[in-house]
């Protein structure tokens, strides 16, 4: 693969929060690498307090490593980059004050797109969430499922190439859950961004990705990735195929372990943690 | 509860509420009127009424509420400045939350009205006195609140904004001040009537005029039902400043 087709690339990254001497120190990600590569939806799993959200923070700019580096397109990763990635986070990250078109724009404001394109692209991103009936509500007045349909279409309106969601879908239903999806793969599938999407949901997982990225127990690695070769968009149907319950056993077999270990870790450092 | 009985109860509540100021409204009536309730203690209603409409009439009322009004005003102008920059000052740091928050609430529960006779001494007994003191008052609920609400805005808001590439101006306007408002509001609402309240207050312990001083005045004269005029003046006065006031603050919350 040749360097033009790595979006971002990770290496050997470490994060920990608090000194070594501290009461509360934590090795949240320990010496990892990793190359995305574009146009590719990468999934990252593993059990709570790996270090998922943490490595996607650092790609982010929200965060800085502790030790090794970053590069988006190509740059190393300094700060937020508006203009290369989007976030979508896990739930209530829409300012409540906004409608959900004020707050599709106010993300266009931040990122500098000049006025006159805002209110089309914001109508358009809004319309490929299926909120176009929606526009001047509150986020208040929507369903948990439909806030990050907005959010969603906040982040596609600032026209990155990248977008992070970090358990986007989190707070939702199962069927709901399972819904959003099914849109996702449509939508994303269209336009060949490159996403990297952290989840719980072994099922989501294997349904969204090209690639799964296993994590390990604290201090979190990459222990295995997984190649999952199914074209985008998918079809409803691939959930009910043999290959799918497949890969979904596969991670099964990778992450019992770790989730195991890393419950034994919480209980062993008490519930604080 | 369907439409039609939250209705009705509303209807049944206000009501019972139209009733009890008929029923005390009769009761001072018949008190005044037919058990010998001393006029000097407790004027009849129909002699306070014909009082109030002498005093709005004459228009003699006009110089003691300009007094009172400008000491509120300039008081409230202060407190509020003062209030809010030192409210957004503090809340920057997580450490001067620490250490401000504690102190302001604390020095807030004391009573600061026992001061008075210091604030008289220093600004004298006009309108300086009433203006410092209803500002002292006041600013504590305003500082207070402001530091609530910049210091605890959700961190997720900020983060968003940040991602999205947010300058601090932006973050400032488009983020952190539509999120904090509806604390600050509140207590400039508070802020508001405490000033109002220690105004008056302070007017009728030690003052040359104003809405209270005139009351006093009345008082030591002996007319009872002039003075029981003003005070009904001065309640709608201070209730329809109130209703704007929280008319404001539940407009711009919506």
């Amino acid at each position: 693969m040749t360097t033009g087709d790595v979006a971002v690339r990770v290496r050997d990254v470490s994060h920990q929060f608090g000194e070594p001497s501290d009461k509360q120190h934590v090795r949240a990600l320990l010496d990892t690498s990793l190359d995305i590569t574009r146009g590719e939806l990468l999934c990252l799993i593993g059990p709570s307090g790996c270090g998922k959200s943490t490595l996607l923070n650092m790609i982010g700019g929200l965060l800085e490593p502790t030790s090794g580096t970053v590069d988006v397109a190509g740059k190393a990763v300094r700060g937020p980059l508006p203009r290369d990635i989007a976030f979508v986070f896990q739930e209530n990250a829409l300012f409540p004050w906004c409608t959900v078109i004020e707050n599709v724009k106010l993300g266009m404001v931040f990122q500098g797109v000049a006025k006159s394109e805002q209110d089309g692209r914001a109508r358009k991103s809004l319309e490929a969430v299926g909120l176009k009936d929606f526009i001047n509500h509150y986020p208040a007045q929507l369903s948990g499922g439909m806030r990050q349909r907005a959010a969603l279409a906040r982040a596609l309106s600032l026209e990155t190439d990248i977008i992070l969601m970090d358990e986007p879908f989190g707070a939702l239903d199962e069927q709901t859950r399972m819904i959003l999806g099914e849109d996702l793969s449509v939508l994303l599938a269209a336009t060949g961004k490159t996403i990297v999407f952290v989840t719980h949901s072994l099922g989501e997982a294997v349904y969204l990705a090209d690639r799964v990225a296993v994590f390990s127990a604290r201090p979190g690695r990459i222990k295995e990735i997984i190649a999952v070769n199914e074209p985008h968009p998918r079809k409803p149907s691939f959930v009910t195929t043999e290959k799918f319950s497949n890969l979904r056993n596969t991670l099964y077999g990778l992450l019992h372990d770790e989730i195991r270990k890393a419950v034994e870790q919480s209980a062993a450092v008490g519930p604080a943690l | 509860m369907s439409p039609r009985r939250e209705l009705r109860s509303k209807l049944a509540s206000r009501a019972v509420q139209v009733a009890f100021v008929a029923g005390v409204l009769l009761l001072w009536y018949l008190g005044t009127n037919y058990w010998g309730i001393s006029p000097i203690l407790l004027p009849n209603p129909v002699k306070v009424w014909a009082e109030l409409r002498d005093v709005l009439a004459t228009g003699e009322f006009w110089p003691d509420l300009r007094v009172t009004l400008t000491e509120l005003v300039t008081a409230f102008a202060i407190s509020c400045t003062g209030g809010v920059t030192l409210g957004y000052a503090i809340s920057r740091s997580p450490f001067c939350i620490k250490v401000f928050e504690p102190l302001l609430a604390g020095v807030y529960s004391i009573p600061i009205i026992l001061f008075l006779p210091l604030y008289v001494l220093f600004f004298g007994l006009g309108p300086g006195s009433k203006i410092a003191i209803g500002a002292t008052i006041s600013f504590f609920p305003i500082v207070l609140n402001t530091v609530a609400g910049f210091g605890y805005v959700d961190k997720i808001f900020v983060t968003a904004a940040r991602s999205m590439g947010a300058s601090n101006i932006q973050m400032f306007w488009h983020v952190l001040l539509p999120a904090a408002l509806p604390v600050i509001l509140t207590g400039l609402r508070i802020g508001f009537t405490v000033a109002l309240l220690s105004i008056l207050g302070s007017e009728t312990l030690a003052s040359l005029a104003g809405l209270g001083h005139r009351i006093v005045h009345l008082a030591e004269g002996m007319e009872t039902a002039r003075m029981f005029a003003y005070i009904a003046f001065a309640v709608v006065i201070a209730a329809c400043l109130n209703a704007t006031v929280s008319g404001l603050e539940r407009r711009s919350k919506r």
